[in-house]
């Protein structure tokens, strides 16, 4: 992961720590995020939506401030309506992903924004692309952010497997959220799901006594 | 896409740099801001939206208006309470006000909440929380009853309820208790009451009356005061002492000479 200096400016109003993921699966994509928004110690809103549509089959998962992310993914989204039409064609994942990386990249400086680019398109199916914060723009088959991710890794790393179904990636998605929520104070609510495919969009939520249960001492 | 460099795009706050940088050669000290240490909140019900402010204005530690409105007018059918820097909030609402009946002008439609949002939200990130203006816009338009919290920075969260400034703590715990959705107006105007209540009497920052705006569709209440909760005491005795306390001896009058030295006459020009 990379290196950031975080200001102490920022902390005052609308930051979120968080743990976001998305996985690749054939004909789609999963994406997952917590739901909590926090100012200091306070929790400004339990029940945040990080998961953005910016077109009919892209989301993108934001993490990082509150307030760059949903600018950024306004300004985006209006980049991408705005091509789709001239292209009159429904966009491609890589090129909103790009489109977020020269804005994320630009301003590195100013802003702090970590974003997980996912989505379905008839070029490549579905696709994982990762913009941390930096700018940086890789794809992968599976990808966690924000503060809660730092936890998940292990698990990810020993229970991914390629070539799972839409189901299998629902629960390893969920599963590995709630890993993250229980250990990280930042993370937690409730567990925010979507599976975009070529046939369309299905979110669901996953409430608090409904989260999957691990070991706890 | 934005070609300058990364430096100048976001020219206010340099300015502000600069201002604070040259204040020890100025000789003077800013002002401190005065700020709305407050509560305010915001609550969606069947019909509409119910959305409650406290009065108090405070200049550091001390009450700089005791009945100030903290709910100002957006549109007709969109209000926005207003906390953080006092000059703030009542400038941001009035800018996006003027704007937005510019644009209702433009679109021969009723404003949106969501469009009130948006300007809002713009215009708090352009300025990268130097404006410290922490808002609850709430309003009914075409599709419905709509609130939204938006911070100093520029974030938004849309939600069925809200709370902002220092007494938020104490009014987000009467909400969390009390919350259903689809309640009935005297239940909601009554739950948004006690969630100021809750700020005025918890918190420092906040006190005096309890403002309410309730607006649903074609109509809005502004319910100003709707509970004066700190109502000034009558004094019970008076100091003044009256005429005869002290018996008078004797009584002398004399008037005093004023002799008019000059008398002119100037009119305005009013052409």
């Amino acid at each position: 992961s990379c290196d950031f200096y975080v200001s102490p400016a920022r902390r005052s109003s609308g930051f979120r720590a968080t743990t976001i993921m998305a996985v690749e699966f054939d004909g789609g994509v999963v994406i997952g995020a917590d739901s909590r928004t926090t100012t200091g110690a306070y929790i400004a809103n339990r029940v945040t939506d990080k998961l953005t549509p910016i077109h009919d089959r892209i989301f993108c998962c934001r993490s990082g401030s509150a307030a760059d992310t949903q600018a950024i993914a306004d300004a985006v989204s209006y980049q991408l309506g705005f091509h789709s039409i001239e292209l009159d064609e429904p966009p491609l994942v890589q090129t909103a992903a790009n489109l977020f990386k020269q804005m994320c990249y630009r301003y590195r400086e100013e802003l702090m924004a970590g974003i997980i680019v996912a989505g379905w398109d008839k070029r490549r199916g579905g696709q994982v692309y990762t913009v941390p914060m930096g700018g940086m723009l890789v794809r992968q088959p599976v990808s966690v952010g924000g503060s809660g991710s730092s936890y998940i890794y292990g698990f990810i790393d020993s229970k991914y497997k390629s070539g799972m179904t839409k189901e299998e990636c629902l629960r390893f998605t969920a599963d590995a959220l709630a890993l993250a929520m229980e250990r990280d104070g930042s993370s937690g609510g409730v567990v925010r799901l979507a599976a975009i495919t070529e046939s369309g969009l299905e979110r669901s939520v996953i409430l608090g006594n409904q989260l999957p249960t691990f070991f706890s001492a | 896409p934005d070609r300058r460099p990364a430096e100048q795009s976001h020219p206010e706050p340099m300015r502000n740099t600069l201002l604070e940088a040259n204040v020890a050669k100025l000789g003077c000290s800013l002002p401190p801001a005065r700020k709305t240490g407050t509560t305010i909140c915001g609550v969606v019900y069947k019909d509409g939206v119910v959305l409650g402010a406290d009065t108090r204005a405070t200049e550091g530690m001390v009450v700089a208006d005791k009945n100030c409105s903290k709910i100002h007018y957006i549109s007709p059918n969109i209000y926005c309470c207003g906390a953080g820097t006092a000059a703030d909030t009542e400038m941001t609402t009035q800018l996006i006000s003027s704007n937005l009946e510019l644009h209702s002008l433009s679109t021969n439609r009723l404003p949106r909440v969501a469009t009130a949002n948006r300007m809002l939200k713009q215009m708090l990130f352009r300025y990268q929380g130097y404006i410290g203006a922490a808002l609850v816009l709430g309003g009914v338009d075409c599709n419905g009853p709509h609130l939204y919290s938006i911070y100093p920075h520029g974030s938004t969260d849309k939600l069925p309820y809200v709370t902002m400034g220092s007494g938020s703590l104490a009014a987000m715990a009467v909400f969390e208790d009390r919350f259903k959705p689809n309640m009935e107006e005297e239940e909601a105007k009554q739950l948004v009451r006690d969630a100021i209540a809750a700020g005025i009497f918890n918190d420092l920052g906040s006190g005096s009356n309890i403002d309410l705006c309730v607006i649903t569709k074609g109509k809005v209440d502004y319910l100003r005061p709707h509970d004066e909760a700190n109502k000034k005491g009558v004094r019970t005795g008076d100091y003044k002492y009256k005429h005869g306390t002290t018996g008078v001896l004797t009584k002398q009058v004399t008037t005093l000479q004023l002799e008019v030295m000059d008398e002119s006459v100037q009119t305005m020009d009013t052409s």
